[in-house]
């Protein structure tokens, strides 16, 4: 694992990770979605452990769930769990799973491992919020560009932009793991259909929070965050 | 029965602000004016089934009530791991409300059917199903399923009982005999009644197969007379996959002496159209075919 770690808080996660290293099954893609998810937790969702339940708090759905060492990292760093929790993952007696559970684990808002399931929970997780008025939080869901792959993502990119679902934020963290790729890039199949769209490199991480914060009336926005393949 | 689900949904939307529909096209016309009045409640994804059950369940996620329909085939199987994981696995519920039922849509083809559906919910925890046999028991039924959280499935037929039954959960005896019980699920009562005529059998009706009314059974099983050296005959007459509720019934007679006859639509893809009562009888479902069944059993 190769990263600057900037301020305090961030350099936790390196000794965070080393706690849940041992038991991670899906190493290749553990860490590409670290930088990510540190910005989203440190600089834009509203939600922390005090405010979980709370029905305006930010929602922000893990959907490629595979690799969650991250995740967990940040959720611990952040209070959401207690660091011991990450000593034993995948254990019998571990809420934490190689996938994780919304069941057992604080601050988890979908349950998440088969790909292609979160970004139309989301969808969901958006009407819902605006049929009861609060049209303040946000919904980011994080997907893999692999994860891309499964159709059910493109029902879901569809619709949000032709009915211009602007609480939703997606991220694809682009590892360039997908089998055959993307030819004329992942951005294009959300702005076809009317999201908005940044393309961001993730270690530039004023420009991924610029990039999150550029949601914009009407239209879903998607930030694509290219990453180096991380192990 | 599907104008009495439109008409209840309507309903239910008006005076409950938790309710949500879900649609994927099917029916988008029949909720036109329920989108007019609740346009953040009445939801119609286009075409996209995978869409509507997870939109299901993120609907849910907030705290909402979520009633997805379409026809049976693309409600239940077309999104199966959606049901799976996007409801069960978050630990939310819905609603789900199918038409088209084993083979209404008869003249459409096998795409259009669907037989597998409850045998399939029985593969997941938690469900219960209702297969109401009259339009008068559809608004019960779906306004009791809007007070709880817990996953729910009716299932709405094209056939349709003379009247009306209770919506309570429990199966109801509507004939007397002592040779044997007979449980009509569903739409499955008219033929049943007409099978039966004349014959010394209790007729018993059941409109909520999940959770099955085990005592309900049990307590109706007690009053037929086994054969010397043989277990009382129970036949399950149901409109959909033969044999769906054999496991219920088994589970909640294991310790009384029993035979059970499964009957209802068979595996095979018949590869063809006409008619749905052309179905019931490839399927041995039509009053002739029930009676001879049912006769042959019970001597």
């Amino acid at each position: 694992m190769t990263m600057t770690l900037a301020t305090p808080q961030r350099a936790d996660l390196g000794r965070l990770l080393t706690r849940l290293t041992g038991d991670e099954k899906h190493a290749p893609s553990a860490y590409s979605t670290l930088d990510v998810l540190w910005v989203l937790y440190d600089r834009v969702l509203r939600v922390s452990p005090s405010t979980l339940d709370d029905p305006d708090r930010d929602r922000f759905l893990l959907s490629k769930g595979h690799g969650p060492a991250a995740y967990y990292a940040v959720l611990a760093a952040k209070g959401f769990i207690p660091e011991a929790w990450l000593d034993h993952m995948g254990t019998w007696d571990s809420p934490l799973g190689h996938h994780p559970d919304r069941n057992r684990v604080p601050g988890v808002e979908i349950s998440s491992g088969s790909l292609g399931h979160g970004l139309p929970i989301a969808v969901g997780v958006a009407l819902g919020l605006r049929a009861q008025g609060l049209l303040r939080p946000r919904v980011v869901v994080l997907l893999g560009d692999a994860e891309l792959d499964e159709g059910s993502n493109h029902e879901a990119i569809a619709y949000a932009g032709a009915t211009g679902l602007d609480a939703l934020t997606a991220v694809v963290v682009d590892n360039r793991s997908a089998t055959h790729g993307w030819p004329g890039g992942i951005e294009s199949r959300f702005t076809a259909n009317g999201w908005s769209a940044r393309t961001v490199d993730d270690r530039a991480h004023d420009d991924l929070a610029d990039a999150l914060h550029a949601n914009a009336p009407g239209r879903p926005h998607v930030v694509v965050a290219v990453t180096e393949t991380k192990g | 029965m599907r104008d009495a689900f439109y008409a209840a949904t309507a309903a239910v939307l008006d005076d409950d602000p938790r309710t949500a529909v879900v649609l994927a096209d099917i029916s988008a016309a029949a909720f036109a004016p329920h989108a007019r009045a609740h346009p953040d409640r009445v939801i119609n994804v286009g075409i996209r089934e995978q869409l509507m059950m997870s939109v299901a369940g993120g609907l849910a996620l907030t705290g909402l009530r979520p009633i997805a329909h379409s026809y049976a085939p693309f409600l239940i199987e077309r999104a199966w791991e959606q049901i799976k994981l996007d409801l069960n696995h978050q630990g939310v519920g819905a609603i789900l409300v199918s038409v088209g039922a084993s083979h209404d849509a008869s003249a459409s083809g096998r795409t259009h059917h669907s037989p597998g559906d409850i045998a399939l919910l029985d593969t997941l925890d938690g469900w219960t199903v209702h297969v109401p046999g009259h339009a008068s028991e559809v608004a019960p039924l779906l306004r009791a399923a809007t007070r709880h959280d817990a996953p729910v499935y009716i299932r709405l037929a094209g056939a349709h009982n003379d009247r009306p039954h209770q919506t309570d959960g429990r199966i109801v005896p509507l004939r007397r005999g002592s040779r044997g019980l007979v449980v009509a699920v569903g739409p499955m009562l008219r033929p049943v009644l007409a099978a039966t005529e004349g014959l010394d059998v209790t007729v018993a009706y059941a409109n909520t197969p999940r959770p099955l009314d085990g005592d309900g059974l049990r307590e109706l099983l007690w009053h037929t007379t086994a054969p010397a050296g043989r277990g009382a005959s129970i036949v399950m007459v149901e409109p959909y996959l033969r044999g769906t509720s054999a496991h219920a019934v088994s589970e909640a007679l294991t310790d009384i002496p029993h035979r059970l006859h499964s009957l209802g639509v068979g595996r095979e893809d018949l590869h063809r159209y006409g008619t749905p009562e052309e179905h019931d009888a490839a399927h041995g479902l039509d009053p002739a075919s029930l009676r001879a069944t049912i006769s042959s059993i019970m001597n």
